[in-house]
């Protein structure tokens, strides 16, 4: 029975997307958007988050293995696909190859990430504003940053279109276009805020 | 004056299914009003190339060289299309023709398209009608819905939006936006939605519906207009519907 699994892989994978990786991504770059109001700030939003009850099992549940799941299929999907953007240079192709290529940006960005800052806190440091402060220092690491979060931001404003149309909410070419329109805005808004983050710790 | 005018091809050229594909150029005497088929029949009439050397005629496929039956369809400067429908006046020259490569290519341009037939059964795209009895007139679609429907219907299974598709390669078993379409054509007939589950759980098998990445480049290239990606996007809709149905059971019968 190992066959006719592909569909419900594939849906699991959408809906991982956004929910609940998504969601939390989206939460995540709110909260660092705190340290554009100065160092306590941060610090205060970011005690509030690591003193959330049950912390390990909202970790591994709502973040670690959704995330794993989505990357690790995720990579098997970008890897079936054979661009052809040079061939067919229509909007949506190029889109389709952006959302591939950003999947292994972020995946790259986000297991450094991850064990710069949660893995050295298993170990016994403290994440807080000077250890993003002491990270992005580095002019390298800030671009670094800057890559990943608009990787990342892109990543997530566009797949919100396609899960749009991998459950059929958005059906006709208008629905999809005005959707377009709406993630793109998605993604400038997400941008801002990010960035906005990031330099604050620079 | 227009004697003398010719025209330059650059034709990629395979003698067996597991030969490695090579390039050979022929210059033609221009005719007015040629398509790439005349300008085929040329090199067949006389199968001399660029270089003045005789060689073997180039081999492809042509029935209904009306841009209906889909079985001219090939690589033309770039894009897919049917040979049958490119003027030659309309083509930048040298013109460049290439076999669908996603496709097992047979003899030069002719490749072989059965994977499209056996989709089209693995979906069911037919409305089954023969019974023990007579089952006697189905019932009448609106004229609208018939209008909408023969759009769907115009597909000549050529393969153009397989060969579009970033996602129909050697390294993915995904069936292709065609079918896809004609599972949406079907379930919309009034007799045929009496299987409309069947087919969509024939899509939701492995290879199906699920493998598309929404590129959109099928829509962009299906020379018969046919909306593949609304029609793919329906059955995302109905297939979610279905799921349910399968999982939690259904009142309807
Ligand atoms: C911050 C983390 C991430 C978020 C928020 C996220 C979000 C999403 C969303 C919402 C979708 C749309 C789903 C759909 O098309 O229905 C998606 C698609 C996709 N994701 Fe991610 N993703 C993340 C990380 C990754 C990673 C690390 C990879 C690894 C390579 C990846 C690979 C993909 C691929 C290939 C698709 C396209 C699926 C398709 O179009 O069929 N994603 N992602
Ligand atoms: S849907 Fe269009 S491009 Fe695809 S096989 Fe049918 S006619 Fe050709
Ligand atoms: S010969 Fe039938 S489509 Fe060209």
């Amino acid at each position: 029975m190992a066959g006719n699994r592909e569909f419900y892989y594939r849906r699991l994978h959408s809906l991982l997307g956004v929910i609940p990786v998504g969601v939390f991504l989206v939460q995540h770059l709110v909260v660092n958007h705190f340290a554009t109001r100065g160092p306590e700030a941060f610090n205060r939003a970011a005690a509030f988050m690591e003193n959330l009850p049950f912390r390990y099992f909202l970790e591994i549940f709502v973040i670690f293995l959704p995330l794993l799941f989505h990357a690790v299929y995720g990579i098997y999907i970008a890897f079936t696909a054979k661009f052809n953007t040079s061939q067919y240079g229509y909007f949506r192709n190029w889109m389709f190859m952006l959302q591939r290529i950003t999947g292994i940006i972020t995946l790259i960005f986000v297991v450094w990430h991850v064990y710069e800052t949660r893995v050295q806190a298993a170990f016994g440091a403290e994440v807080n504003y000077e250890m993003m402060a002491n990270i992005v220092n580095n002019p390298f690491m800030l671009w670094f940053y800057i890559i990943g979060i608009l990787s990342t931001v892109f990543h997530f404003a566009n797949g919100l279109w396609s899960f749009c149309v991998s459950w059929g909410l958005t059906v006709t070419p208008r629905s999809q276009q005005v959707f377009t329109y709406i993630t793109m805005l998605i993604f400038v808004a997400l941008s801002i805020v990010g960035i906005r983050a990031i330099l604050a710790f620079a | 004056m227009s004697e003398n005018k010719t025209v330059r091809f650059i034709i990629t050229r395979q003698d067996r299914p597991d030969s490695a594909p090579y390039e050979e150029e022929f210059v033609i005497p221009y005719r007015p009003n040629m398509n790439v088929i005349s300008a085929l029949m040329e090199i067949r009439r006389n199968p001399v190339n660029a270089k003045g050397e005789k060689t073997t005629p180039v081999a492809w496929e042509m029935n209904c060289l009306e841009e209906v039956c889909g079985a001219c369809s090939m690589v033309i400067n770039g894009k897919p299309r049917q040979a049958c429908a490119a003027l030659i006046d309309k083509l930048e020259q040298p013109i460049r023709l290439e076999p669908m490569r996603t496709f097992p290519v047979i003899r030069d341009l002719v490749i072989d398209r059965s994977r499209m037939f056996d989709a089209l059964k693995r979906v069911k795209a037919w409305i089954p009608i023969d019974g023990t009895y007579d089952l006697g007139p189905g019932p009448r679609m609106p004229e609208r819905k018939r209008q909408w429907a023969y759009e769907l219907s115009k597909c000549m299974t050529c393969g153009v939006c397989l060969e579009a598709c970033p996602n129909v390669n050697s390294k993915s078993n995904f069936i292709g936006p065609a079918p896809l379409s004609q599972v949406r054509l079907f379930n919309a007939h009034p007799t045929g939605a009496m299987h409309k589950a069947e087919r969509l759980r024939a899509i939701m098998g492995d290879g199906g519906l699920a493998n598309c990445g929404n590129s959109q480049n099928c829509v962009q290239s299906c020379p018969k207009g046919i909306p593949l990606t609304t029609s793919i996007a329906a059955l995302n809709r109905d297939t979610t519907i279905q799921m349910f149905r399968d999982f939690f059971g259904s009142d309807e019968v």
